[in-house]
């Protein structure tokens, strides 16, 4: 078990027009959230190839998130969908390497849900803290 | 740029802001600067109390020429607000504006954790890093100008609509005024009285409508839908639907032959409609033929039919006649394109179906009214002549009940979350009004808060006080009905006096909530435009923004982003105008050039990509002998759902390339303090 002091290091990949947004006026609205996420802004989740999730779990990331814009409200149409369909076949992948799949996570946060961007945080902070540092973090050495 | 890019050793400077106390009230910034002079590629770090100051601008600039910088990296505001200002500065400085990164320590750092100044200090010297790792990699892009369509599209014609497309066709440009009821003039022409100068609406609509109607700078459809868009700002290409109308103009008259045919609206035709509808435009209250107009002073001036309540008895083509011709009931829908290069949409609002909120018991109990039917029953040109009455009895009611805040500033998830804004000042209105056309009558208004904001509107509601309108501030509870009488017993507690009220009134009238009017989920959709939890459309910036959204060529006024009166509305619509016609005058854009590029020696032509793309923007060519994928940049938007499929890594996505990522993936994994 890890030690008490142990954080979980996570990083998120948004799109710029909603989730990225979103997190903009949480932000503006000073609702506070753990700090254990960085952010790399992409202009659409469409953009998220795979490998910048196994490169980042290879590198010793605790847990990703993806999160974009709701279905039907992609700023290019439909990113979004093909995004969430890689996000199920990397789900796969990564329970046959022996990773649990909550690590990955994707959501849909809209430019105008500041408040539920909080929600997401805490959970997803919450779900990687509870299932430890990464098995792979050795790798990453 | 096909092939692997080359860089030369990148020299990047980091800039801090302060931002007053906004970030460093809980970022230690030197802490953050020398940790940023630690980074690989740094050759210089400070720090500014606000970067995006003329004097912060200019520091970005100087060290741009005194340190030969190749890439600029400032830890502040989000991107979303100020990137063009920082990109600006590096232009200023003489490098190309996309080799700058911004670092997001305030709305995702410094505000979200407050209370944790060593976590978020922790948290920007990672932000930091993970920039210096794009900056260092970042290359020179230059946008790419395209060529504006000289003509503009407002899609509603309400009077938001009508005035951008007054203002617009005025600046000299040629502007489509797209409306999906036969008729202009929106919800302000149901209005009796605007308030706080109780001019009559129609008196001031009605020239409006005429003008837009003869403006020739302005082609306007009404009985039109937006069925699909395609294209981006300054080449919108929109497909619409005109709905058949039954009844042809007499410029369309002429078109088909029929030399001075055409409805000339003399109403021969609805005379001897045999069939019976509720008309809309009176909710309800009173009748029309199936082939009609809302209300005499309709414009266009040109009848329409009902093809749902029409019997195809002929009648109609009888009595319009020979010469004129004018009725076709074969009408079919009809589709057109039009390309323009920037759009407004002024989608206006519908009212909050208030029989949710059963305790009212609107639609159960006939003498509860809604606001809009008031207006229309108190004005001159309504089902009523003007006269105020009772719907159980037609007698004149004494003493009238206003529930203000009726589905608005409601959080019971029944109602709407927001304050809709104008409730206030009509209820007032109409209070003004009984007591003027009812001698005796005593108007009773429930109320939360009156809120009259705007410049003569506090003035107004001292006014209505002293006319003797009585101001109950409470919610209203329930009402009951007197099953004999028909009267309403009003139950609320007075929350000045301290006591619970049950007092029986005449009439009772809910200043009911404002939505989203029913098409506009649909046609923001098409647009590409967001919408806010309340399916309000949303605006780019809410303060420094407001008239545009995040859709570049699109832009918004009045109700459809969000509860305002007529003269906001107005104002709004000329605001969307002006900025619509920028791009317009202007005659070109520049776009982001965040396009995909083929690296052919990598590509194998497999076409995965083509299948991908919603803009149908890639292609597979013949190149050498080989077949590689090829992208027009004038249809590609930059999303990169290409890129981030390519099985062979093929395509670089400007400014968003996979080494780019790849680079702040690992700056943060691997990089820094471990």
């Amino acid at each position: 078990m890890a030690d008490e002091n142990w954080k979980p290091k996570i990083i998120a990949i948004i799109c710029n027009w909603c989730s990225y947004a979103g997190a903009d006026l949480a932000g503006g609205a000073r609702i506070q959230y753990p700090p254990d996420i960085r952010a790399v802004r992409v202009m659409c989740t469409g953009r998220v190839d795979p490998l910048f999730i196994l490169k980042a779990f290879q590198d010793g990331a605790d847990g990703v998130l993806v999160s974009g814009c709701h279905f039907g409200d992609c700023h290019y149409l439909e990113g979004n969908y093909k995004a969430a369909k890689r996000m199920f076949l990397l789900k796969s992948v990564l329970k046959n390497i022996g990773l649990d799949d909550k690590r990955l996570r994707m959501t849909f946060v809209s430019a105008s849900e500041g408040a539920k961007w909080g929600h997401v945080m805490e959970d997803v902070v919450r779900t990687i803290t509870e299932l430890g540092p990464s098995p792979l973090k050795e790798l990453a050495r | 740029m096909a092939e692997v890019k080359k860089y030369e050793e990148p020299r990047i400077g980091v800039f801090v802001c302060h931002c007053g106390t906004n970030i460093a009230g809980s970022i230690n910034i030197k802490a953050v600067q020398e940790y940023a002079k630690t980074l690989p590629n740094v050759i210089i770090a400070d720090d500014y109390q606000y970067m995006c100051s003329t004097p912060g601008q200019n520091k970005i600039a100087e060290a741009i020429k005194e340190q030969k910088l190749t890439g600029i990296v400032v830890a502040a505001c989000s991107p979303r607000l100020h990137e063009p200002t920082f990109r600006n500065a590096t232009k200023e400085g003489g490098l190309n504006p996309f080799r700058f990164e911004m670092a997001n320590i305030r709305e995702q750092n410094s505000w979200v954790h407050m209370h944790q100044p060593e976590e978020a200090t922790a948290k920007a010297k990672d932000a930091v890093r993970i920039a210096v790792a794009k900056a260092s990699l970042l290359e020179d892009l230059i946008p790419k100008s395209v060529p504006v369509e000289k003509t503009a599209m407002v899609v509603g014609a309400g009077v938001g609509g009508m005035q951008a497309a007054l203002d617009l066709a005025s600046a000299g440009i040629k502007t489509y005024l797209v409306e999906k009821e036969p008729t202009i003039g929106g919800k302000m022409s149901q209005l009796d009285k605007t308030f706080p100068t109780l001019d009559c609406s129609q008196c001031i609509l009605t020239p409006k409508m005429v003008d837009v109607y003869r403006h020739e700078g302005i082609e306007l459809l009404t009985y039109t839908e937006v069925e699909a868009v395609e294209g981006y700002i300054g080449n919108f290409d929109v497909t619409l639907r005109k709905k058949a109308r039954g009844v042809l103009t007499p410029d369309e008259a002429t078109a088909r032959g029929i030399i001075g045919g055409g409805c000339t609206g003399c109403g021969d035709c609805t005379d001897v409609c045999p069939v019976i509808k509720p008309n809309p435009f009176e909710l309800g209250m009173a009748p029309r033929k199936a082939i009609y107009i809302y209300h005499p002073q309709v414009s266009p001036l040109i009848y329409t039919v009902d093809f749902d309540a029409c019997v195809k008895c002929g009648l109609c083509v009888e009595a319009c006649g020979e010469e004129r011709k004018a009725i076709d009931l074969d009408a079919k829908d009809e589709l057109m394109n039009v390309k323009v290069g920037t759009v407004v949409l002024a989608l206006g609002y519908d009212i909050f179906p208030i029989e949710k909120k059963f305790e009212w018991g609107y639609k159960h109990y006939d003498n509860v009214i809604t606001s809009l039917e008031f207006e229309r029953l108190i004005c001159a040109s309504g089902p009523t002549g003007g006269h105020l009455i009772r719907p159980s009895d037609g007698e004149t009611p004494k003493r009238i009940a206003f529930v203000l805040c009726a589905g608005s500033r409601d959080n019971t998830g029944v109602g709407k979350p927001y304050c809709s804004r104008f409730c206030c000042m009509y209820s007032l209105k109409h209070a003004h009004q009984i007591i003027e056309k009812i001698p005796g009558a005593i108007p009773y208004i429930f109320y939360m808060d009156i809120r009259s904001f705007g410049k003569m509107y506090e003035e107004f509601y001292y006014r209505i006080q002293d006319e003797g309108a009585k101001f109950i501030r409470g919610r209203v509870a329930n009402i009951l009905e007197d099953p004999v009488t028909k009267n309403l017993h009003v139950n609320a507690e007075d929350t000045l006096l301290g006591r619970p009220i049950d007092m029986e009134v005449d009439l009772v009238v809910l200043a009911a909530a404002v939505q989203p009017s029913a098409d506009t989920e649909k046609t923001r959709r098409l647009f590409g435009v967001s919408c806010s939890q309340d399916g309000w459309l949303l605006e780019a910036h809410p303060k420094l923004n407001p008239c545009g959204t995040t859709t570049a060529g699109v832009y918004l006024a009045g109700v459809c982003q969000g509860p305002k009166d007529i003269p906001d509305t107005v104002a709004q619509a000329e605001g969307a105008a002006s900025a619509a016609s920028i791009p317009i005058h202007r005659g070109e854009v520049e776009l982001e050039p965040y396009f995909a590029v083929c690296m052919e020696d990598k590509c194998a032509g497999c076409g995965l990509c083509v299948n991908l793309c919603p803009y149908q923007a890639l292609s597979l060519i013949e190149k050498d002998g080989r077949t590689v994928m090829h992208v027009t940049e004038a249809k590609c938007k930059g999303c990169g759902t290409c890129g981030g499929f390519c099985p062979g890594g093929a395509i670089w996505m400007q400014h968003f390339a996979t080494p780019q990522i790849v680079a702040q993936i690992d700056a943060f994994l691997l990089g820094g303090e471990q």
